[in-house]
């Protein structure tokens, strides 16, 4: 296959979305991805495995939706890693890598006898990613984490809300999603310094790291005059101070649970908005400037809701556009999954093909290439669906060697 | 040598990709940033040194700049472009938002600048996509979100709130990871193979793809989630998870407990805090640490005793941090094994000692200003190829004649 990156392999130990994630990127750029799995479990350490949602009535560990969607285009096999014929054949495996990617809580690869030194020893040119919340260093790297609590610690939460409110946080694992993204990029810029100096390295990617470090602005007026973001009035998060925008925000539309959102970047964007709106508080002199606008900001929202509230969002969304103002309707899934052309025409939705599912539709990824553009066509393995073709393919081994592995519940 | 030394990257300014070009150049690459005369529009942007704005002062501009030196380019000039064609000839990658049609419009677009380097990778972002016409549509941050899918999924209980954008600008982000994590792809295929392609990134796609349960519950089972205060946007509402502390602090319980360890450590932590006189439910966590294997948590609603002993748990919490800090919380949760986290404002999570001891504090140097300030620090640990902010972001024109002199030379 001419996959931009079919000449690299990963022995997987990824789960959860965090770690999936990023070698789902892999995978459907053409990498040889071999995902490892507890027979005794199961593989019930990713627990998306057996989680909803499903296509229908089945359950079990082949039939998580979510699973699967994280997991295409890889290799699944099980190693009973209890075992020494499960150690060895990792082993082996391990020395026909290019990288050992993981986000077990820290020390848990290492208590398996896998730890760096040991990875070093098998391939000494072998990248290791470790990706846990805290990271495997610093007072906290004992601690446990799951994505929202990444999102607590480290800012992310508390930038999203209301003032004086609790915290309206994130309505998803937005830093599972993240945390993804950079250990992939750690992997690729791993691979791209093994390519021009041969040598491999460890990289301890701790996502609450990563999370910190998408507050920029916030941290710099922190650290550069010493205003913090815990302050009265803060957060109003749908609105904008960097750089200052008036009106900024979401409004109710007609419909049950129907929103617009609107950005004027300019007092020609306000014009164009006022324009279209064509009401008489338009011309009112507190809405004249930005600074006025940001002022009566509460008003302004109040009297631009007025007018969304019996509209609807799309028509409201076409008539701003076509006034040149930022709008967009709060799309729900099936407006932009089902409904909406562009990311159809961008080929987003892929069907694979999983060996129990059946035919399903997944996530695929923004981007097109030009000449090795990604491809993602097969589901999720089913749990030890590719342990034979793993070990005779890639190991050599016989029918007869993986039937007493078998029998001996090695795999 | 780190892992991008001596890969070059001309990028064009622009507020929508500045944040890939800086991934990029703290890696070691040679990010050589082109302006327009007058500058980019962000460096404007609030917030500035000591609240004064000046076109070196921004902070938004400081940030998302490191590492990268700067030029003045007027793409509009025929003789400029001619400098732009010679500049892409020394270059690995181009990184650009422009709008979709701009610069097949200037004759410098992939299929004319391949011309001056065959194996360029150039990576465009756009709203929608470079064929799409709604990448003509104006668009920001928020619209991009609301379009895209977070947004549906984030805000209050109370759906009578509109739903909440979070802070940082995400969209944008989100945007610029994948224009990152596509021109590693590219850069690895073209070492191996030789050849560089052009890359189409669409912001709307990238957000529709990082929505996490709500794209695939719909792709899977056609059913839609609703949006929840402070836990994940589901098909059917699930209990609270943030619990507001002694000290008027929240703290994020994650999942709740839900083996019988964690059982244990939550009811011997009640009884230590005097709290289990009290707290007549604390028998059901009693029940939960002696309770025979794991929990069938799909019983949870139906089944009474494992409901009795979930409720407790989730109780119990709340009665702790009833009487305690959101920090001594979340550290006491964390010694019983609890994952539990405290909601930080970003300026308490980087004076957080734990962040201070993985050296995300650093110092950058601003000679201009005879200081140093502190930036927020790398977001990877890597052993051997070294994150660094190399420079302060580039004052307007900075390295104009540096560039184009050496560029000369070649």
């Amino acid at each position: 296959m001419g996959g931009a990156l079919s000449s690299f392999r990963i022995c997987d130990f990824t789960g959860q979305l965090a770690g999936a994630g990023a070698t789902k990127w892999l995978a459907s750029f053409g990498a040889e991805v071999i995902r490892i799995e507890d027979p005794v479990r199961q593989g019930r350490w990713d627990i998306l495995r057996g989680m909803s949602p499903f296509v229908d009535e089945r359950r079990g560990v082949d039939m998580g939706g979510g699973f699967n969607n994280h997991n295409t285009g890889k290799l699944g096999i099980t190693l009973n890693l209890r075992t020494a014929r499960g150690k060895e054949i990792l082993r082996e495996i391990i020395a026909r890598s290019d990288v050992v990617a993981e986000n077990f809580a820290k020390g848990v690869l290492e208590r398996w006898g896998f730890g760096y030194a040991t990875l070093k020893q098998i391939k000494p040119d072998i990248i290791y990613v470790s990706n846990c919340g805290f990271g495997h260093f610093g007072p906290y790297s004992d601690f446990k984490t799951w994505g929202p609590i990444v999102q607590a610690m480290s800012g992310l939460t508390f930038t999203s809300g209301l003032p004086d409110k609790e915290p309206a946080g994130w309505g998803y694992s937005y830093m599972d999603h993240t945390g993804g993204y950079y250990m992939a990029m750690a992997i690729m810029l791993s691979l791209l310094h093994r390519q021009r100096t041969g040598e491999g390295q460890w990289v301890d990617l701790a996502c609450t790291d990563a999370a910190l470090s998408l507050h920029g602005p916030a941290l710099l007026d922190w650290t550069v005059n010493g205003r913090p973001m815990r302050r009265p009035g803060q957060p109003h998060s749908n609105r904008n101070e960097w750089p200052w925008m008036a009106p900024h925000g979401i409004y109710r539309c007609a419909g049950d649970d129907e929103w617009v959102s609107i950005s004027c970047r300019s007092d020609t964007d306000w014009q164009a908005l006022a324009g279209t709106m064509n009401a008489r508080w338009c011309d009112d002199l507190r809405f004249s400037t930005l600074a006025s606008r940001l002022e009566h900001q509460d008003a302004l929202d109040e009297v631009i809701e007025a007018w969304t509230r019996t509209r609807d969002k799309f028509d409201v969304q076409r008539r701003l556009l076509a006034a040149g103002v930022p709008a967009a309707a709060v799309q729900k899934p099936q407006e932009r999954i089902d409904q909406d052309p562009t990311t159809a025409a961008f080929g987003l939705w892929p069907r694979v093909h999983h060996s129990k599912i059946g035919s399903v539709r997944v996530d695929g990824q923004p981007v097109r290439f030009s000449k090795t553009n990604w491809e993602i066509t097969r589901g999720a393995p089913c749990l030890s669906e590719h342990t034979e073709e793993v070990l005779s393919g890639l190991l050599g081994m016989t029918a007869d060697e993986i039937g007493e592995l078998r029998s001996e519940g090695v795999i | 040598m780190t892992a991008l030394t001596g890969v070059r990257v001309i990028e064009l300014a622009n507020e929508r990709i500045a944040f890939a070009g800086k991934l990029l150049a703290d890696m070691g690459a040679d990010v050589i940033l082109i302006e327009p005369p007058g500058g980019d529009p962000s460096r404007s942007y609030t917030p500035f040194l000591e609240d004064r704005p000046g076109e070196d002062r921004s902070l938004y501009w400081w940030h998302y700049h490191t590492s990268k030196r700067g030029i003045v380019i007027d793409l509009e000039e025929e003789g400029d472009r001619a400098q732009f064609r010679r500049l892409i000839g020394s270059a690995d990658v181009l990184l650009e938002a422009e709008p979709r049609t701009r610069l097949a419009a200037l004759g410098i677009d992939y299929d004319q600048l391949t011309a001056c380097r065959p194996d360029l990778i150039h990576v465009a972002v756009t709203t929608f996509g470079r064929d799409q016409v709604r990448s003509d549509d104006p668009a920001t941050d928020l619209t991009i979100m609301a379009g895209g899918g977070p947004l549906w999924s984030c805000g209050y209980d109370d759906h009578g709130l509109a739903p909440i954008r979070g802070g940082g600008n995400q969209g944008y982000n989100t945007a610029c990871h994948f224009a990152v994590l596509s021109t590693l792809t590219a850069l690895l295929h073209r070492n191996v193979s030789g050849e560089g392609q052009f890359v189409d990134v669409s912001m709307h796609a990238a957000q529709n793809v990082t929505t996490e349960a709500a794209s695939y519950t719909w792709l899977v089972a056609k059913q839609s989630v609703q949006r929840q205060t402070g836990r994940h946007a589901a098909t059917g509402a699930t209990g609270p998870t943030q619990i507001r502390c002694a000290d008027g602090r929240y703290a994020n319980t994650g999942v709740p407990p839900r083996s019988p360890a964690e059982f244990a450590s939550l009811h011997r932590w009640i009884q230590e805090m005097g709290l289990a006189e009290d707290f007549p439910e604390a028998v059901f966590l009693e029940m939960g640490a002696n309770w025979d294997g794991p929990f069938d948590l799909s019983q949870v609603g139906s089944d009474d005793t494992i409901t009795a002993i979930f409720a407790a748990g989730r109780e119990g919490l709340i009665r702790i941090a009833a009487h305690v800090g959101a920090q001594d919380f979340f550290r006491g949760c964390q010694r019983a094994g609890l994952p539990v986290g405290v909601i930080n404002s970003p300026e308490e999570a980087y004076e957080d000692q734990h962040f201070v001891a993985r050296g995300f504090q650093v110092e950058v140097e601003h000679p201009e200003l005879g200081r140093s300030f502190r930036y927020p620090g790398a977001p990877y640990a890597m052993e051997r190829s070294k994150w660094a902010i190399t420079r302060r972001a580039p004052q307007l024109g900075e390295h104009t004649e540096e560039v184009l002199k050496a560029l000369a030379s070649e």
